[in-house]
């Protein structure tokens, strides 16, 4: 069967306003909004286009995390993913380590085309498509805007540095997905009411044979260094005496 | 003990990136280090020149192929992750091509990555942003893994001149990946400064209202020598292309001079800018986020303030 696999987090909403915990042990998430990682949305809205238009016969989610992610992942349910698979864990979950538990599911579901966000807004790693391509030893496109799909091999477009890049890969392989690549979809009620219904599959981390090494040790968190109050001038004489004070103009 | 380090150089094929010489500012910060640059390239001599001349590299290696023409993570990375062997740490800038590749590495190396480092504590130790720049977190990695990072190259000066490193070509019979094809690449021409190293940046959101609307912003910068950037809001419209966005999925920049205009601030668009020297904010709306962290604000018409500050500098 013609699959396409997409992997998604759970993040904390894009619209908190993140604050530190007083002891630097964490940032505060308790009573904080969650939702899935705007950029896996973006992946998963695309994999449903390629779907809609006879590109593909089954979208599968996938994530990696504790009890809570079944909600994000009957989200994507409700967007119409048909199928959805949960490593559940309560660890901490290096990049590294997803890449690998994804690869697990890479190898049990077959797909053509495994898709995700370029970064989750939470770390702001950008790794696990890159290191899941690695140890697939698959292509990968990265910061996709534009995807297309041609048989056997995909034209990306990526948005790079110095512009528009486009490279063409051979399948399978791994896609991340950048911010206009599409506009995700609005989830409806009775959708949200269907994918109660829809298969989603819990799988103990253990049974994948992956251990979740923590190479990374989180020392300290803190809160970033504020910026000194400036000034308001009233007209644009003002600004620019400011500015040719201070020697910038 | 000395430690290893090696940086994976970007490049255009005739020019070092000014984000390489960052990375070994960053490097040069860990203690006792030994720092090799790395040039993956069709012909590597130009560059590899550049590289040996900056203080503090020891050696620059050189890897050429045909294949290397254009920077490709796929192909980049099995010939690094078979060098890496003996380094103790592998840095790459933060930039799209590092974004790219190091994963790739990091990956093959059996290792994770420490991404956009911004301070170095020790070998082992570093720090970084993590939500948006909403929180810094210092990160170990645990004793004897490999290193492997990207560095966020507004938190560094480029590394100076000076230097005279050797430079060694290395025979590499690491097979080539054929999956993956380059094919074009797009990229607005113009005699503007680099964005992402420019002193002065003029910057624009979706207040400009139209492509058009961005005239008067690149009237300005061409006035005063600066390069234009714009908002999320603004590159979603189609106002402006994809390469001069900053932010948190932009550009991150650091420049003497940022002047936001018709950005309201969004956190997001914030994190790209919070290391530019001087801040300037001029928007109709006097509760938008920018002036929270502007220098200088100044409430009003930017279709009124812009032309002005232009007629301004012509006397």
């Amino acid at each position: 069967m013609q699959r396409i696999l997409v992997g998604i987090k759970r993040v904390v909403d894009y619209n908190v306003r993140i604050r530190v915990k007083p002891d630097g042990t964490g940032v505060i998430t308790d009573g904080v909004k969650m939702s899935v990682n705007p950029f896996d949305e973006i992946a998963l809205e695309e994999a449903l286009r390629i779907k809609e238009r006879g590109g593909a016969e089954e979208v599968v989610v996938a994530t990696v995390g504790p009890a809570d992610c079944q909600q994000q992942l009957r989200t994507c349910l409700a967007m119409g993913a048909d199928r959805a698979l949960h490593v559940q864990t309560d660890a901490r979950i290096e990049s590294l380590t997803a890449a690998r538990l994804l690869l697990k599911l890479v190898e049990r579901e077959q797909p053509f085309l495994v898709l995700m966000g370029k970064q989750a807004i939470d770390n702001d790693n950008g790794q696990t498509g890159q290191m899941l391509a690695a140890l697939w030893n698959r292509p990968q496109a990265t910061f996709a805007s534009k995807l297309q799909i041609d048989g056997q091999r995909a034209q990306v477009t990526r948005e790079v540095d110095a512009g528009l890049e486009t490279i063409e890969i051979d399948l399978p392989g791994v896609v991340t997905v950048d911010l206009r690549l599409n506009e995700p979809r609005y989830v409806k009620l009775p959708d949200i009411m269907k994918a109660k219904k829809k298969p989603l599959e819990t799988i103990e981390l253990a049974t994948l044979g992956v251990e979740a090494q923590q190479q990374l040790q989180p020392v300290r968190f803190e809160p970033p260094a504020q910026r000194q109050k400036g000034i308001k001038v009233k007209d644009a004489a003002e600004l620019v005496a400011a500015l040719k004070q201070k020697g910038l103009l | 003990m000395s430690h290893r380090i090696l940086i994976l150089a970007e490049h255009s094929q005739n020019q070092l990136s000014v984000g390489t010489a960052k990375c070994v500012a960053c490097a040069a910060g860990i203690p006792d280090a030994e720092i090799t640059v790395v040039v993956c390239a069709a012909d590597a001599g130009a560059v590899a020149a550049q590289a040996a001349s900056l203080k503090d590299v020891s050696k620059v290696l050189t890897i050429e192929h045909p294949a290397h023409a254009h920077a490709l993570g796929a192909l980049i990375a099995p010939q690094i992750a078979a060098l890496a062997g003996s380094y103790t740490h592998v840095l790459g800038p933060s930039s799209t091509f590092g974004k790219d590749v190091m994963p790739r590495i990091a990956a093959m190396l059996e290792t994770s990555q420490i991404s956009d480092i911004m301070a170095v504590e020790s070998a082992t130790r570093f720090r970084r942003p993590i939500y948006a720049g909403n929180a810094l977190l210092t990160v170990e990695i645990a004793a004897g893994a490999k290193m492997v990072g990207t560095v966020r190259t507004a938190s560094y000066q480029p590394a100076p001149g000076g230097g005279s490193a050797t430079v060694e070509k290395v025979t590499s019979n690491v097979a080539l990946p054929t999956h993956t094809r380059f094919v074009s690449v797009s990229a607005a021409k113009n005699d503007r400064p680099d964005l992402q190293t420019a002193a002065k940046v003029v910057s624009g959101g979706r207040a400009l209202g139209s492509a058009e609307g961005f005239k008067i912003l690149y009237q300005l910068a061409d006035k005063i020598g600066a390069a234009v950037g714009a908002s999320r809001a603004a590159v979603d419209a189609g106002y402006a292309p994809n390469e001069l966005q900053v932010g948190q999925t932009g550009k991150i920049i650091a420049p003497e001079l940022y002047m936001a205009i018709g950005i309201s601030g969004a956190i997001q668009h914030l994190t790209g800018i919070k290391d530019a020297r001087t801040i300037v904010a001029i928007n109709k709306d006097s509760e938008a986020p920018i002036f929270e962290v502007a220098d200088i604000g100044l409430v009003g018409d930017l279709f009124q303030v812009v032309p002005e500050i232009e007629k301004l500098l012509a006397v």
